[in-house]
């Protein structure tokens, strides 16, 4: 084990795939010998060689098609968009072509053997395109992987499970947490499994679920509630596709009651699917409305940043809303 | 170095460049009535390619003709011909080596002929059915097949570029003496996907060959409403690409070039842009009717130089072709393809349990949830689905 920031358990998990699989390679903008603009391939290009990590000229749709020939061609291929908000571009190449690439043909061709890793998510002061959660635009596409991690221990162990699973995957990493979070990582290779949602507090009033950046808001807004008496569950989807449907509707048939949090605007997001499943799945069991506590309909603001956050007091409001109901 | 590829020569009065200041010549080595140019240099061809060619050539035909009247019969759904882009096509498929990687767009089903595809295997794509290698999933006319080097078809336009860079790359760093080649319209050349995947290509050093169709229209819209430059092989001097223009109805010319093209590729781990000129023959689609667009005068004088005929005159002149042997070929492909599209039609769709395989490398519980609730509804319903419902 060793102390690590999430950047640093990234870098380490890109490093380790790399040692394993000589075909793997590590491609971006900016992402060579200057190791990202975030410094999450650093040193990468000089352990491994510039024909592994490089720089790619300055097109998300050129770098996610330039991936979808590699692995279609059994390479190994990371690609970095350096913003998720960068990442539309790129979209026909995600939705059209990664997604499809397998069933389209037959499983004649598949671009399993890619990932794209892109920094996602606000409360840095990055205005509109430098700040956005667009986790629901892949979870409507059937095809991709769906993968946040909470921090620098999850974010290794899900990304080198993601390197590995043999279908393509969108790796969203929150980079308020680059820096911020520092935990026990351990050195050696690890994975976590995609899918599986992780039950992080045990609890028996109301389970709350997040993912990425958020799962520090709803543990803050837990110890709040818990102050006046109410018992959290909290549980980290960790998957949005395929999300853990069980691990939730379990919890909820224990507790009764659902809040959804996440930084992206409420109409379309994620929580309106888990919303809508876990309604059918535990009907007879909810004794108060699922509540979501999301960004609100409008562009992410500059200004205005922690009026728009889905934050800890909004949440704390929401968690006795729901438990007075 | 920043800016080193920008030549230093310095003026000092005001002058522009234009389209014309740049010569882009057109290769040609054959001539109407099938004999080279005097000065021309032939490519390398034996007798056994130019039969393993033209054999392509006269199924290719032979399946156009006879799948554009399936799909007028509501036979198939939907069709495409390849019709006077067949010297494109198989000039350049006949330079690759079986294992160079090809990446189409959807004009370009000779060339998977040319790599050994079946008869049966165009039909069983073609009518959807339980022995389609897409499982019946794609539109007729997406091909694909990894036993022969040919990536899936898909529909969006473009999208291959990047990727056939991605492949090259991939075969370089793999060591293999292999290269990618990519096909597309000059109407696809429009698209954003063309111009990351050449300047990729050419800035990562990766061996691919472009290979643009310029065919004059991209559905209705002809090519002065597609591009005002010089064609789209200026473009590729601009990428720093090494290119070459060539009469795409001359298959001694497309194959002379390509076969240049993938040396050089191969030796120097770059991409070669060639833009073979040529004419779309048939209608775009069987969705599409071109008396809407264009002249029946100006299709005649295409016709006129149908690259087959051209090609045929050549391999008759060398002697390598009777009269009467050719339209024996015609006769036995017709029945061939007659008697596979009766076979074919009647072969079962795929399983109902095929709709969710392959989206992931292993169904997702909700997956297997949502095709037992189909499947219980289709067996309410087993009139509604009759394709599926007798195999339940």
């Amino acid at each position: 084990m060793a102390e690590m920031n999430m950047l640093q358990a990234i870098n380490s998990a890109l490093r380790i795939a790399m040692e394993q699989d000589p075909s793997m390679l590590v491609f971006g903008e900016d992402v060579g010998h200057f190791g990202g603009v975030f410094r999450a391939t650093s040193g990468l290009q000089e352990a491994f060689g510039k024909a592994r990590c490089f720089n790619t000229p300055l097109t998300e749709q050129g770098i996610a098609g330039f991936a979808n020939g590699l692995a279609s061609n059994g390479t190994t291929a990371v690609a970095e968009i350096q913003f998720a908000d960068y990442i539309f571009p790129a979209f026909d190449q995600i939705v059209n072509e990664s997604a499809k690439f397998r069933y389209r043909s037959g499983n004649e061709f598949n671009v399993g053997g890619l990932v794209y890793r892109t920094p996602y998510g606000g409360g840095i002061a990055g205005g509109h395109y430098h700040s956005q959660s667009p986790e629901a635009y892949f979870t409507q596409t059937p095809g991709l992987k769906v993968v946040v991690p909470r921090n620098a221990h999850q974010a290794k162990g899900l990304l080198l499970a993601s390197i590995r699973d043999k279908n393509p995957v969108v790796f969203f990493e929150p980079k308020r947490l680059y820096r911020a979070s520092v935990g026990e990582v351990p050195e050696g290779d690890y994975e976590l499994p995609l899918g599986k949602a992780e039950l992080v507090k045990e609890g028996k009033d109301i389970t709350l679920l997040a993912w990425g950046a958020q799962m520090e808001i709803v543990e803050k807004a837990a110890e709040m509630a818990e102050k006046e008496g109410i018992s959290c569950e909290i549980i980290d989807l960790r998957t949005l596709s395929p999300w853990d449907v069980d691990t939730v509707a379990e919890s909820v048939k224990k507790t009764g009651r659902l809040l959804i949090n996440h930084e992206a605007p409420l109409t379309g997001g994620f929580a309106g699917e888990i919303a809508a499943t876990i309604q059918e799945e535990c009907f007879l069991y909810l004794e108060s409305p699922i509540a979501r506590v999301c960004g609100l309909d409008t562009p992410y603001p500059l200004i205005h940043e922690k009026e728009y956050m889905p934050d800890a007091l909004k949440t704390f409001e929401a968690i006795k809303a729901s438990v007075n109901f | 170095m920043s800016n080193a590829s920008t030549n230093q020569e310095t003026v000092h009065k005001v002058s522009f460049l234009d389209r014309e200041s740049l010569h882009i010549p057109i290769l040609k080595i054959l001539q109407a009535d099938g004999t080279p140019y005097e000065e021309a240099v032939l490519p390398q061809i034996d007798e056994a390619l130019a039969k393993r060619i033209y054999d392509a050539c006269v199924f290719t035909r032979v399946l156009d003709e006879r799948m554009l009247g399936a799909q007028r019969q509501g036979r198939i759904s939907f069709y495409m011909t390849c019709t006077g882009e067949e010297a494109a096509i198989l000039g350049s498929a006949a330079a690759l080596d079986d294992k160079d990687v090809i990446l189409a767009q959807y004009r370009e089903h000779a060339a998977l002929r040319y790599r050994g595809f079946t008869t049966e295997q165009f039909m069983n794509q073609m009518f959807s059915n339980e022995k389609d290698l897409g499982k019946g999933r794609q539109m007729p006319i997406h091909y694909g097949t990894a036993a022969l080097h040919y990536q899936t078809i898909s529909s969006p336009l473009g999208t291959q570029i990047p990727q056939a860079t991605g492949v090259g790359y991939s075969l370089k760093m793999k060591g293999e003496r292999n290269v990618a080649i990519c096909y597309f319209g000059e109407g696809a050349a429009s698209e954003g996907d063309f111009h990351a995947g050449m300047n990729m290509a050419a800035v990562l050093k990766s061996p691919v060959i472009f290979f643009c169709r310029n065919n004059g229209y991209a559905i209705s819209t002809p090519t002065e409403e597609q591009f005002a430059g010089n064609g789209i092989a200026s473009r590729g001097v601009g990428y720093g690409m090494h290119t070459i223009r060539v009469d795409g109805n001359d298959m001694l010319a497309v194959l002379a070039a390509t076969q240049q093209a993938r040396a050089y590729a191969l030796e120097h781990n770059a991409p070669v842009l060639i833009e073979a000129m040529t004419y779309r023959l048939g209608a775009h689609s069987t969705s599409d009717d071109p008396s809407g667009y264009r002249s029946k005068e100006e299709e005649a004088k295409w016709r006129e130089h149908d690259p087959v005929k051209r090609f045929k005159l050549w391999l008759i002149n060398k002697g390598w072709l009777a009269e009467a042997d050719d339209e024996a070929m015609y006769e036995r492909y017709r029945e061939e393809v007659l008697a596979a599209v009766k076979v074919a039609e009647k072969i079962p769709a795929p399983r109902i349990d095929e709709i969710i395989e392959d989206v992931y490398d292993e169904p997702t519980p909700l997956l297997k949830k949502q095709l037992e609730s189909l499947k219980a509804h289709v067996k309410k319903y087993p009139q509604a689905y009759p394709k599926t419902a007798g195999r339940l």
